[in-house]
């Protein structure tokens, strides 16, 4: 039977690795509510991010710097997509969007695997993030409590930027009704550029942060992806809210049930999403009635 | 006339044309394309990929339901048949692959129930989760059964007994290919009759306008179901021949790589063509077989294929066998409609027939006044958030009765019709439908009992033809709201042919029938859509401004026409043209700001002053800014 400590340990564990979920899914809700379009390249773009940092952290040694590139790289990488392709797509049917954006990831992977070839790199933990912290109940590595800050801060300036700006009353708008947001006269089309570029830029700022834990290779955003669409499969349809408590739940399935049993822990995970589906298929905040 | 007598000859000489081409295809195969590289082995995987594509394509490209975790299926008979033959538990291979496939099936089941409680995105995104879980499933709580990351080696090829030979199959000989050819055409001919059938036709009706194929009285639900249950057989199926093929199990037929391959050759092949997913896998397979093999480009072949892949789906959505069927039919379609340009009058609808009333005006009033209630509400509301659209409504029709609902925009009168319809369920109060309560029982419910509605905004099956969009309502009327006629040939069904040419005459659209709705004219699709809501013989017809839009000729023959569907009917009609209203109602309820205003003979309402202030807009005057 494990005990308090261990629980505590594995408790903050989910903790961590749910933030950094609801991070991801934040960015991938916000494109889904605000422009209709299910990104399946999100994880390619955490990927990409996470390359990016790998590579500036090589080249310069900051980790500043290398967090500031690759978020602002996959940020014009977005925009580029959005302005390309994705503006191709609003008036075809969601399954042509999410066959584009499926197409596109492989495209992306194939790509850096190109660049990088596929074998792992490990990205250097930045020096004040080495050594450990004792916090009591358990020892933690530095860098991943000071992620877990990161993260927090992230999600709340996200949350400022959502309910406190100009831009994220229309964002949440789009969610509610787009259509009435076009027909308010709302300059729609940059509204969506820069809500994909931000969607996106989330999901490479989490890539380069997580790059130092995990190892960087190009199918590294796949199981971040399918994990991503759980989280708004719980939290709800473009709900921030949602991403969140979503993203920390299904942290807490995965590190939790790996306490019991390892084999178990991502098979528990799609099986609370079976959960919700059948007993609030809308999500724990999404609206009755959308699909 | 000889129109249609060539099509029927055409029909008859074609039957089994395709099925014919693809044999042969086949049959030639093994003597062309190893010329640019391919080999026995590559080829019998091209046909497993085939068959597990026939089962996706009636999902995705007939159906509309893209799914993004059929490997779980592929899976699940694979590992099944595999482990049986393995373990010696089933010696006969084709009894562990029907094991296996009748596995994989009920797999599909459960996951179909969970994941189309959704649709579009959702559903994608739920069967990906479910096909993921179904790979950890498979790698570790399961791994003393299926070998985990090893998968399960040792699956013994089958011998086959044919009375007259005894065939050892073996790994990259030809009879290998052979075997699963017989066993793809198979599975094609199959999933070809499927397409034909009535089943079939109520599958793309959902594909084209799920909300309308369920307001013609089909169980939606159900067939979504059962489709799913099928890929995933024809899943399993293949899944199964993969281990025999390989001597071996792999784990990865379970991944989210299974499922996307899957996904992308049967959209580059073209989807909704069944032939398509073969044609996609073997590009898919040539690129990875044959152009490996060569330096400089061999890593690149799957950027190719995912760039290949976009450009496809970006411009040339149909894939490669869906544009060639385009481009066949535009030649064919230009090569018939040459003489038919000279046509001078636009089709009209209906002509004048003697069986026409000469005076409707003679039954009007009397014959109805004493005939049962066969449509009442009681108390009806309906509250969207704050907004009271419909507030406490009591309405009755008698049978046989032309009602008017008449109102200002936004005077509840649709939604007042969707309840009706069963789209909406109401916030409170009752629906009797001869007598019997109907509340909230649903579009399907509602229209096989024997109501159904014209749109305001039309809800036709935008890609289908005339004659296909009408089949769908006259397939429920005759069939009800689900039947698993899979294997019957609707082309045979004589009595739903007839009963559709019947409805193409009376409105008009027979010259068109065999053309898709995009190239009809306003008023034809308009015709087109009453034809839809009367093909399933309703009692009760419910018109939602059915003149709408409509040119001066236009709107008097649609007139007429309603003169026409009144004998034996019951109408009730929204409309906003007046004149219109007083011709053809012998009653007329105003509704005004969600609330029963008036009711009466035209008479009565022309002269009620409360109904002249609501139309002028001088109820209340401070309401009006």
């Amino acid at each position: 039977m494990p005990n308090l400590s261990l629980f505590l340990a594995q408790l903050f564990n989910g903790l961590a690795l749910g933030t950094l979920l609801a991070l991801i899914s934040t960015g991938l809700t916000i494109i889904l509510g605000t422009l209709g379009v299910l990104n399946f390249a999100h994880g390619a773009l955490f990927m990409v991010g996470a390359y990016v940092g790998y590579t500036v952290m090589q080249a310069t040694h900051s980790f500043v710097l290398a967090v500031a590139c690759g978020a602002l790289f996959v940020l014009v990488l977005g925009v580029v997509i959005e302005r390309g392709l994705i503006r191709l797509y609003y008036e075809r049917p969601p399954e042509d969007q999410i066959l584009m954006t499926f197409g596109l990831s492989i495209v992306i992977v194939e790509t850096v695997r190109l660049i990088f070839t596929g074998i792992s790199q490990r990205m250097a933990v930045p020096d004040w993030g080495s050594g450990i912290f004792n916090l009591g109940f358990m020892i933690y590595p530095k860098y991943r409590l000071i992620v877990m800050i990161i993260v927090v801060v992230t999600l709340l300036v996200l949350y400022l930027v959502l309910y406190r700006t100009r831009l994220g009353l229309v964002v949440r708008a789009g969610i509610e009704d787009q259509r009435i947001v076009g027909m308010l006269g709302l300059n729609v089309q940059r509204t969506f550029m820069v809500v994909f570029g931000l969607g996106a830029m989330a999901a490479g700022y989490a890539g380069v942060i997580d790059a130092p834990i995990v190892s960087v290779t190009p199918d590294m955003g796949q199981t971040v992806l399918v994990e991503s669409f759980v989280v708004v499969v719980i939290g709800g349809l473009g709900s921030f809210p949602g991403a969140i408590l979503g993203g920390v739940i299904a942290g807490e399935i995965i590190s939790l049930t790996s306490m019991f049993n390892p084999a178990y822990s991502q098979v528990m995970l799609y099986f609370v999403m079976a959960l919700v589906l059948v007993l609030r298929p809308q999500g724990l905040f999404g609206q009755e009635g959308r699909e | 006339m000889s129109l249609f007598s060539r099509r029927g000859l055409s029909l008859l000489r074609g039957g089994w044309r395709i099925e014919f081409a693809v044999a042969v295809s086949l049959l030639l195969a093994p003597y062309i394309l190893p010329w640019i590289g391919f080999n026995a082995d590559t080829m019998a995987r091209i046909m497993i990929w085939g068959l597990f594509g026939l089962g996706f394509d009636l999902l995705f490209g007939y159906t509309g339901l893209l799914s993004f975790g059929q490997a779980a299926f592929f899976g699940v008979g694979g590992f099944v048949s595999a482990y049986l033959l393995v373990n010696g538990l089933v010696p006969n291979v084709f009894a562990a692959l029907l094991i296996g496939t009748l596995l994989a099936a009920v797999y599909g089941a459960l996951i179909g129930l969970l994941a189309l409680r959704r649709v579009g995105i959702y559903f994608a995104m739920i069967t990906l989760a479910f096909g993921e879980m179904s790979f950890f499933l498979e790698n570790s709580p399961l791994s003393a059964f299926t070998g985990g990351e090893n998968g399960l080696p040792g699956v013994p090829t089958p011998v086959l007994h044919l009375g007259f030979a005894t065939i050892a199959l073996k790994s990259g000989q030809w009879n290998m290919y052979g075997f699963m050819a017989v066993l793809f055409l198979i599975g094609f001919v199959i999933a070809r009759r499927i397409v034909k059938s009535p089943f079939g036709a109520v599958l793309l009706a959902i594909r084209e306008n799920t909300s309308r194929a369920r307001a013609c009285g089909h169980s939606v639900q159900k067939y979504k179901l059962t489709i799913f249950i099928v890929a995933a057989a024809y899943g399993g199926f293949a899944g199964g021949l993969l281990g025999i093929l390989q001597a071996y199990m792999p784990p990865d037929a379970f991944t989210l790589q299974t499922s996307g391959q899957l996904v992308m050759q049967t959209v580059i092949g073209g989807s909704g063509t069944l032939i398509g997913p073969l044609v996609g896998a073997t590009i898919w397979l040539y690129l990875r077989e044959v152009l490996q093999h060569i330096p400089d480009i061999g890593a690149l072949w799957k950027l190719i294929l995912g760039a290949v892949f976009v450009i496809l789906v970006t411009v040339f959505r149909r894939g490669i066998c869906g544009e060639i069927l385009r481009w066949g039919q535009r030649r064919e379609a230009l090569a018939t409609n040459s003489p038919g340009a000279t046509e001078v009058d636009p089709p009209r609808a209906r002509s004048r027939s003697p069986r026409e009333p000469a005076t409707p005006e003679a039954s009007r009033g009397s014959a109805t006044d004493d005939a049962p209630v066969i449509l009442e509400t009681r108390g009806l509301s309906k509250h969207f958030g704050g907004v009271h659209a419909v507030t406490e409504v009591n309405f009755s029709v008698r049978s046989g009765e032309v009602r008017a609902l008449i109102g200002p925009n936004g005077a509840g009168k649709s939604t007042f019709f969707k309840m009706l319809t069963g789209e909406h369920i109401p916030t409170a109060g009752e629906i009797y439908f001869r007598g019997d309560q109907i509340t909230a029982q649903g579009p399907t419910a509602v229209s096989q009992l024997g109501m159904s509605k014209s749109y305001q905004i039309n809800q036709l099956f935008a890609s289908l033809t005339v004659r296909q969009n009408l089949t769908i309502p006259v397939l429920a009327r005759q069939r009800g709201p689900f039947r698993l006629d899979m294997l019957r040939r609707l082309d045979r069904w004589g009595a739903v042919n007839r009963k559709v040419e019947e409805i193409m005459q009376l409105m008009g659209l027979a010259e068109r029938a065999d053309q898709p709705t995009s190239v009809l004219a306003y008023g034809e699709k308009r015709r087109l859509e009453i034809g839809l809501a009367l093909a399933m013989e309703p009692e009760v017809l419910l018109l939602d401004e059915p003149l709408a839009g409509m040119s001066p000729s236009e709107r008097a023959d649609t007139i007429a026409l309603l003169q026409e569907l009144r004998i034996g009917r019951t109408l009730v009609v929204v409309e906003h043209d007046m004149d219109a209203v007083f011709e053809l109602a012998e009653h007329i309820t105003v509704f005004y700001e969600g609330e029963k205003l008036a009711e009466g003979t035209p008479e009565d309402i022309k002269g009620n002053s409360q109904v002249q202030d609501a139309y002028l807009g001088g109820m209340d005057e401070d309401e009006l800014a």
